[in-house]
Order: C-alpha cells, then structure tokens, then sequence
C-alpha cells in the first residue's frame, strides 16, 4: 500500500511535473499537515485531561501548599518568679527581626541595608554578618529586638526587597533586675545548629524562638518551654500575607517559684559593688535561698540576642570573672570562718569551753613556731574568746588536743564539701582535707602544720560561699538545714539535730560577741534596735607572705574577704556567708553583710546605706556595667576577636579557669600560715583599680575598736 | 450559503463571510478577555480592556487586507516583504548604536516589532517565488536556494536580536510552504535527519546560557524547581488544580497570589485551566481545532497555487503559535516566550495573527469570487 504522501518518489525519478501532479502532492501534504495538526490537538487534549483528572490530587495540594503558609508562634516561656510572686525573668511584648540566611540572596548587602534602617552599631553589623557566614543556614540569626513601631514598619514595606528577613511580633525575655541575677537565671538564647540536629523540631528554628542556655532557664527549661501555637496563613509568591485563615494560641509555659527574695537579691548584688564576691543569705526557718548574689555579672538581657564580640572580649579580659557564677563555682579557703565550726567539734570532743590557753602570739610545737595572728598575744583565752578574738593559738592547741579527723568530719556535718540537691546546672564542692584525702591526693602524710592550716582554714580547704552559708544556718539553728531554691520543693533537714542545744548557744554567744561584744567586727553592728547580729570574720591568704602582703599590690594576690553570720543571734532567722575575692581582708565582707541584714529588716534604710555608696561608685551596678561597655567598645571594639560560635565552649572555658582558680591556694597549703590580722576596719584595699567601700566613712556608728 | 433561502433572509455580504471561522475566533477572544478579566484582579484593567480594543483594531485591519484584490497583493509581495527586512536591519542598527538588544522599533508612539511582520511576509513571499518558479524547476536546486535565502535571511537576523522562538516561527512558517509547493520529500527527511544530529552541537555552542537552561529544564525539570524549572512546575501545577471544572471564575489562587509567572501572557492558558478546568481547556482547544480547520479548508478550496499556498502558510504559523505555547505551559516543550493566540495580553502576536486571518479571509473571498477554474496554477 502507497502512503499518501510518500507518493510524489516520481519527482525523483525526472518523470514530468506538471500542474495537476503538483495539485496532488499539495493536497495529501495539506492532509498530512492537517493530520499532524489534529495530532497534537489530540496529544495536548490527552495531556490536557491527565494534568487535570488523573494528577489533580497531587497538583491541588501543590497548590494549596504554595497558598497556605503554616508558621508556628513561638511559645511565651514560663515566668520565673521570686518568693513574693514578682518576675525575676518575664516577657514583654516586641518587635523583632530575625535572618534566615539560607533565604537571603545577598547576605552582606541585605545586612547593610538593615543595619541602616535599623541604624545598628558598626560591631553589631560586623557580629552579624559573621554569624550569618557560620551558620548552618536553616537557623535564624536574630538582627535586633525591642524595635519601636516605626522600625517595624518601616522595615516591613521594604520586605519584598530584603529576602529572607523576618520581621514579628512576639515576646523577648526580659530580666528586670539584669545583671544582678546574671548567674543566677542565666539566660535565654536561640537554639543551636548541634542542638536542632539533636531534637529536629521546627519550632527550635523559627526565628524568635529562645531556649535557655544557662542557669536556673536551663535547669527549668522543661517547664518553661510552653507549647508553640500555629498560624495559617494565605501568602502571595513573595511571601506577603494576603490574610489569616486560622490560628491556634500559644500555651506559655509553667512558672517556676523561687525561694530567692528578688529586692534581696538585687540589693545585695549591688552592694558588693566594685568588689568581686557573692552574697548568699538562707532563711534558717525553711533552707530558703533567699539571695545568691554573684558580681561582677553579665547582663542576661544582651545576652538574649546572642553574645555580641565585643560585649564577650569585655567580659573575658576582666580579671573579676564575670562570667563565673562565684556563689557556686568559686571556691575559697574559708579562713578563721571555720572556727565556730571547729569550736562546735572541740564541744564534741568533749573540751570544756572554760578551758584556757595562753596566747603569747605563738605556739611553738617541736621546732616550729605556728603563729597568731596577733603576734603581741591575746594572753588568756578560753573557747568564746577564741572565736570572738579569732585567736589562733587556741585553736592550735585545742587541735592538737583532738586531731584532725573529729575536725574534718564537722566540717562535711556543717556542709562544706557538700555538693546540696539543688536545681542548678553544676556546683563545685570543694574540699575538706584529712589524713587520708591528702596521702590519696598527694601521697604525703598528714604533718602537723596540715592540722594547723586546717583549724584556721586554710592550707588545702576549700569551700564555696553558699557551703558557708549552709554552715551558718546549721551552727545558727543546730539542725542539718538543707538548702532550697524553688518553694515546691520540701524544707529538708530540720528533723536532724546536728548539736546540743547548749553547745549551740554557746557558739551563738560566741559569735554575737564577734560583732557587738569584744570581737573582731565591730562594725558590723546592725543600725537597728532590738536586732543583733553575729558572724565570725575570715581572711583568707592567697599567696605567701614574701609575694605579697595581702592588702596592697596586685589585685589577685589581695587576701580574701569572707563573713558568715545570722540574724537575731538569739533566734536566727536569717543566716548567710559574704565572701570578697582578694579584698584585703574580712573588713571587705562584713559591712556588706551588715547592711543585706539590714535590708532584710528594715529595707528602707538598708536602702539608704546603699544609695549613699552607689553615688561614689557611679551608679548602679548595672548603669556601670552599661558604661563600662561604651568605654570599652568605643576604645577596644575594632580589635575583639570573636568569641566562640557555641555558648557551651564559653561555658567549658570558664568553668575550667574557674577549678584553676580554686588551686590557686595549693602553692601555700603545703606551709604554714602566717595569719594574718583577723579584724582590719582600717585595712586599706589600694585603689589602683578599686575603691574599697571601707575607704568611705562609715555610716554606721563606729563601734568600740578593737585591739588587733 | 449560496442557497436562494439563505440569500432572501441574509444580506448577501454578510451571508458571504465566513462564520465558521469567524465564530470562534470572537467567542476565543471574548472568552481570553474573561480570563485576563480574572488575571487583572477581576478587573478590566489593565489587560481585558486592552484586550478587546486591540481585537477590534486588529479587525478593521483584517477586514481591509481582506479586501485587497489578488493584483495587489502579487504586486506588493516582494517590496513588502523587503520592506520588513529592512526594518529588520534597522532594529539590529539601532540595537547596536543604542548599545544593547532591542526587538522593536519606536515609530511615533507605535512600537513595531518587524520580527511578528516577518511571519506573515515570509509565508507571502515563498507563495509568490513558488508561484512565479516555472514547473518543471521544482525539485532542483533552483527551487531551493533562493526559496532558502528568503528565509535565512529573516531568520539570521531575528537570531541576532536574540530572539530564537520568532526564528523558528518564520523558518516553521516558510518550510511548510516549500513542503506543500511539492519539493522533493527526502529533502525534508534529510534535513529532519540534520537537525537531531546537530542538536547536541547546537545546544553546546549556539545557544545562549538561558536558552540552554531552559532546555535542560525542560528535559529534567526537578533540575532546577526554584529557578528555570519553577515557571513550568508552577504552570502545570495551575493547570493539574483546575480538575475538571477549575476552581471558578476569578478564584484561581496560582495566578491571583502570583505563583504562576506571567499569568496574562505566556501562561495565559494555564490561568484559564486553574478558574475553568478541563472543560475550559477543551473549549479552547475546539475553538482553535475550528479556526485551523476553516484556515486549511481555505488552502485546499484555492484555485490557484498562491493563494493555495498562502492560505496553508498562514494557517501554519497561527498552529506553530498554539502549539508551541500550549506544549510549552503543559510542560512538554521548553518555555520559549510564543503568547497564545487570542488570548494572550500583547499587540505583537494579536497583530500577528490577525494579520494571518486577514489573509486567509482574503484568499477566501478570492475562492468565492472566483469561479472554479479547474487546475490551471
């Protein structure tokens, strides 16, 4: 059979063409072109019919999915609240504006453009496009928060040419007290690379959203977090929002109480003042942590939005630490502190406090000469004298008496060494040295001069400034008081008496003649009728005496300052420790604690007291921290080397400086101490970097001086 | 039509024209203005108002070619078709003085684009040359050659503006006359046979990047979703959604939230798919399947071997636009920027096949004058 346009091969042949053949060939070409035609008519009517019935389903959701735009509402995190129900951490409603870098087109250009319409700092931009440049891309990199109405506008109408920014509105953390519960709140902060990849939940990218990186926010995190909510929305192509089509509320997340007496703590956090120390204050009814006041701090506010390059070298080049949480992670040898413990063991041994000892400034024991630090000597002193006096020398003999052993192990009943069950991201415990930690630690035998160091606490004691606080309440109230820091938690310990209600009042007695009987802190009189407090003082010698004199030279070779004490000192209620890193002595810590006692019962004019104080410091601590930043960016900004990308590296970083910094005491352990002059009102801190509040004239009436 | 029943009730003049053709086209366009009613926002402006004016300009234009008589046209073929290769030639000159590719010419406040003239002007100037060559020429090389430059000619320079798609609209146009003035069939098979071997050469070394990138989408269309891939993803996605009777008038969410690029011009079809549906689409599928129907009925009713030869050509070229849009927005040729005919928002391609209208009802008004005058060419 002939195809009906194959047929014109005679033209090939040379046969004669005429019209008529051509009329031909024209006509069955026309219907081949007519037939090709029907077929892709037919083909794209097939195709049309396939699309359109068969691939229906799976277009239709294609199509809504390009329409509907689910973004998930960050939660509201949970309040975390002090004992009275005020927010120590809350949320406040802002604008924000995240990145998603890998939307972005051309990051750099996008992130000028912003930083000019939002007009950021230089550092901030540079801290940005840095962070963009690391980033895994899926994780939103937050460019600023807080911005007033107009910014957010401003800002909004120019989307369609800023890819991949995300402007909200949602809640940021917001800490009212800033830097004096830096350490301990931490703070809230987006979620990392490592840890999306760990738990693949959308909601842990969606710009806006925080998850806490340190402290009590990290430690409560579970509770905090809430649930996300849910918005459906219809969106053109560049992503504009047409309208809303539906929208599931958030659930905030629970509230987590604190025990923490939020004026207190503030209070007392700005009180330290220029010095570097923490303030722990417990309530000796319960084991309520009502203030764990730990300064210099950060501030978690500035934090929340990522830790800025500048803020971090700021941080990190300050030789006071900022960024360690002292109250937990600092360890000091708690000095003469320990002596009301250690008095508490000789009553339990059996020494009859009306037992003397004559101090002539020395004991001599075989060839060595184990000083007081009085060295002109307190001549008789029995038990109470000893505490209040501090004398060595009757701690040296009545040590001797006893040993080490019944000592060290008062020393764990009284909580040092003690690592306490509370809701905190990591405690070091410090160490309470005997015989046998030390020939398992250093493989050397327990000498004579160990037991003497220990017994005024020094040589290889160390303990954290809330183990002393815990030992305050235990020797304030004689029962094994447990520590705690949210009000769900059971009051622990009261059920235990750790010592005989005689002994107690002895030692009470003791430590109330500290302060306002003969004793070695005068000044730490409370300026309030009817209620007395008693403490013991502690200094705590960092180097040997030929590198340093404790009082003057450089800052870190300064001796401590530490003070425990409750309050009455007839009926505690209140008990606590003040510990002063390289203030010179225990005349650092101990107007501090007077005046947080104060406060405690009579906020008005504790209030006073500290107002007077932060006009000669420059303000709170918190407008110092602010103004130290603008200093220090407006000098040293160009030149900060970034800091590390994870949060953890910085957190690794400070707390093995801070276990260095607990070994700075060890050079000396394995000599004696030369004590130093317990008492020093009048010891000067030099003011190369600081000015020592004691510098200041005191308000507090000046109390009978005691002889030194 | 020439029935004395018809003649009684009709005016002769209007009982003449050709309703089967022109039908259709209005119903097309009226629904193509519908649609770019609903593209518009569902509103007149700015497309369908634009639209219909344009149909109606373009109407009076057809009407007047229709009417030139057969004398004429042989006449002011060949200066004609020179006449838009020189404008060819001046666009490429004002393109390189005014630094950068241009397609069009500003003339007054017209904007000509000589490359949607050269469409028609090719199909008319390859009826004439094959007309005037002597019968027993065809199937040698004379019958190739200047037949061939008539049509590299246009193409060379439509190519350096770049402007592929035209190119291969005015060559579709011109082989499709040389294939039905009867030149020898291995020619074509040849030919055929060159160009799949030398499209690997082509892709490689003559394309432009972005020509070549929308070959390669075309051929793996996940290559690229969000970029050459996303038009055709987004077009078949528009259409696929429709189902069978479309989502509504003025309800399509693909072209309204613009995720279907260019919904009023190149993916005009597919914005009437997502409202209309299957249903839509087949509609507009009969219309067409008419109109070409009408156009080859015409080429076959000629008497004579220019207006037969004209008539298939013009017809062609409108099919080559239908074709290569609807393929393109069905996801089976790659996108090449060819509007729809009639529906499409653009002067260019409605001026286009108007103009091939125009001549088709002119040839069939020649048909009708003339009596059949058996075979004489």
């Amino acid at each position: 059979m002939r195809f009906p346009f194959l047929g014109d091969g005679s033209l090939r042949r040379g046969r004669v063409i005429n019209a008529t053949i051509l009329r031909a060939t024209f006509e069955r070409r026309a219907v081949l072109i007519g037939a090709v035609q029907g077929g892709i008519g037919a083909l794209l009517a097939l195709r049309l019919g396939y699309l359109a019935i068969a691939e229906n389903e799976k277009y239709r959701l294609e199509s809504e999915s390009n329409r509907v735009n689910l973004t998930l509402i960050p939660p509201r995190r949970g309040w975390i609240l002090d004992r009275n129900g005020a927010p120590l951490a809350s949320n406040r409603a802002d604008f924000r504006v995240d990145l998603i870098p890998e939307r972005m087109h051309n990051a750099s250009a996008t992130i000028d453009r912003l930083g000019e319409l939002l007009a950021l700092e230089p550092t901030r931009i540079a801290d940005i496009k840095d962070k963009v440049s690391t980033s895994r891309g899926f994780a939103p990199v937050e460019v600023a928060s807080g911005l007033n109405y107009e910014q957010f506008a401003a800002l909004s109408v120019r989307l369609p040419d800023l890819p991949g920014v995300v402007p909200q509105r949602g809640f940021s953390r917001f800490y009212p007290t800033a830097s004096s519960v830096g350490h301990l709140i931490g703070y809230v902060g987006p979620a990392s690379a490592e840890e999306y990849e760990k738990d693949p939940n959308p909601i842990l990218i969606t710009p806006g959203y925080k998850i806490g990186k340190d402290g009590l926010e990290k430690q409560f995190e579970k509770d905090l977090r809430g649930v996300p909510g849910a918005r459906r929305v219809e969106v053109t192509a560049s992503g504009r929002i047409v309208r809303d089509l539906e929208t599931r509320e958030d659930v905030q997340g629970a509230p987590v109480r604190l025990t923490i007496d939020g004026p207190l703590q503030d209070y007392a956090a700005r009180r330290i003042g220029l010095e570097s120390g923490s303030v722990v204050v417990m309530d000796c009814l319960t084991g309520d942590l009502l203030c764990m006041a730990s300064m210099p701090s950060f501030d978690p506010n500035s934090f929340s939005d990522g830790i800025g390059s500048v803020e971090y070298a700021m941080l990190r080049d300050d030789e006071r630490v900022p960024l360690r949480n002292k109250v937990l992670k600092g360890l000091y040898p708690p000095g003469s502190t320990v002596k009301p413990m250690v008095s508490m063991a000789l009553l339990g041994q059996g020494i009859d406090p009306n037992d003397t000892v004559h101090c002539r400034g020395g004991l001599r024991v075989g060839n060595r000469v184990f000083n007081c630090w009085n060295r002109r000597g307190h001549g008789t002193v029995d038990m109470a004298r000893g505490i209040y006096q501090s004398c060595d020398v009757y701690f040296y003999t009545m040590a001797q008496r006893v040993g080490m052993d019944p000592i060290a192990a008062m020393a764990r009943r009284c909580g040092m060494g003690e690592e306490f069950p509370l809701p905190v991201t990591s405690q070091f415990y410090g160490t309470v040295p005997d015989p046998a930690w030390k020939m398992k630690k250093w493989g050397r035998e327990w000498q004579t001069f160990d037991t003497v160091n220990a017994t005024i606490g020094q040589g290889y004691m160390l303990s954290s400034p809330l183990q002393l606080a815990v030992m305050a309440s235990r020797l304030a109230t004689g029962r094994h008081v447990m520590p705690r820091l949210t009000l769900d938690t059971k009051p622990k310990g009261f059920d235990t008496i750790d010592f005989p209600s005689e002994h107690v009042e002895y030692v009470r007695q003791a430590m109330s003649d500290v302060v306002n009987g003969p004793g070695t802190a005068g000044r730490a009189r409370l300026p309030i009728k009817d209620v007395q407090i008693a403490g013991k003082t502690g200094t705590a010698q960092v180097v040997s005496l030929s590198i340093s004199n404790g009082r003057t030279g450089p800052w870190k070779y300064r001796d401590h300052g530490l003070f425990i004490f409750f309050a009455p000192f007839d009926n505690p209620r209140y008990a606590g420790a003040v510990v002063i890193e390289h203030g010179g002595g225990s005349g650092a810590a101990y107007p501090i604690a007077r005046d947080v006692t104060t406060f405690l019962f009579d906020p008005t004019k504790g209030m006073e007291a500290l107002t007077a104080l932060e006009k000669q410091w420059g303000g709170t601590a918190q407008q110092r921290l602010d103004a130290r930043y603008a200093t220090y960016a407006a000098e040293r900004g160009a030149e900060v080397r970034r800091p590390p990308r994870r949060d953890e590296e910085i957190f690794d970083r400070v707390e093995a400086e801070a276990r260095v910094a607990a070994t700075q005491t060890e050079a000396i352990a394995e000599d004696v101490i030369t004590p130093r002059a317990e008492a020093n009102p009048s010891a000067t801190p030099p003011a190369t970097t600081a000015v020592s509040p004691e510098q200041q004239p005191e308000p507090a009436p000046a109390p009978p001086e005691v002889s030194e | 039509m020439n029935s004395t029943a018809a003649r009684r009730v009709v005016p002769d003049a209007i009982a003449r024209q050709p309703w089967e053709m022109l039908i259709p086209l209005v119903m097309l366009t009226a629904f193509g203005g519908l649609v770019l009613y609903s593209a518009g926002g569902g509103a007149m402006q700015p497309f369908a108002a634009s639209h219909f004016l344009r149909f109606l300009v373009f109407s009076v234009m057809a009407a007047i070619i229709a009417a030139m008589p057969r004398d004429v046209v042989r006449a002011v073929t060949y200066p004609g078709y020179l006449t838009v290769l020189l404008l060819l030639l001046a666009v490429e000159v004002v393109g390189a003085v005014g630094g950068g590719s241009q397609r069009w010419l500003e003339l007054g406040p017209v904007r000509i684009q000589p490359s949607e003239l050269m469409k028609p002007a090719v199909v008319l100037a390859m009826a004439r040359f094959y007309e005037t060559l002597p019968l027993g020429m065809v199937g040698t090389w004379r019958s190739l050659v200047p037949a061939g430059m008539l049509i590299v000619l246009p193409m060379g320079l439509v190519l350096m503006q770049p402007d592929l798609g035209t190119s291969v609209a005015i060559a579709f146009g011109g082989v499709v006359v040389m294939f039905l003035a009867g030149l020898p069939m291995w020619w074509f098979l040849l030919a055929g046979g060159a160009a799949v071997s030398a499209a690997p050469l082509v892709y490689f070394f003559a394309l432009h990047d972005y020509q070549r990138a929308r070959v390669t989408t075309f051929l793996d269309p996940e290559s690229d979703p969000l970029g050459a891939g996303y038009h055709i993803a987004q077009s078949k996605i528009a259409i696929g959604s429709g189902g069978i009777f479309g989502k509504g008038f003025n309800n399509g969410t693909q072209s309204h939230l613009n995720y279907l690029p260019e919904p009023h011009t190149d993916f005009v079809f597919a914005s009437m798919a997502e409202e209309w549906g299957l249903v839509g689409g087949l509609f507009v599928l009969l219309m067409y399947g008419l109109i070409l129907r009408w156009g080859m009925k015409v080429a076959a009713q000629s008497q004579d071997r220019f207006s037969a030869l004209l008539a298939a050509g013009a017809t062609a070229t409108i099919f080559f636009y239908i074709a290569i849009n609807l393929l393109m927005v069905m996801g089976m040729a790659p996108a090449k920027g060819i509007p729809l005919p009639w529906m499409s928002h653009g002067g260019s391609s409605m001026m286009t096949n108007m103009i091939c209208i125009g001549l088709l009802m002119m040839v069939n008004r020649w048909n009708q004058r003339t009596p059949h005058r058996g075979l004489a060419g």
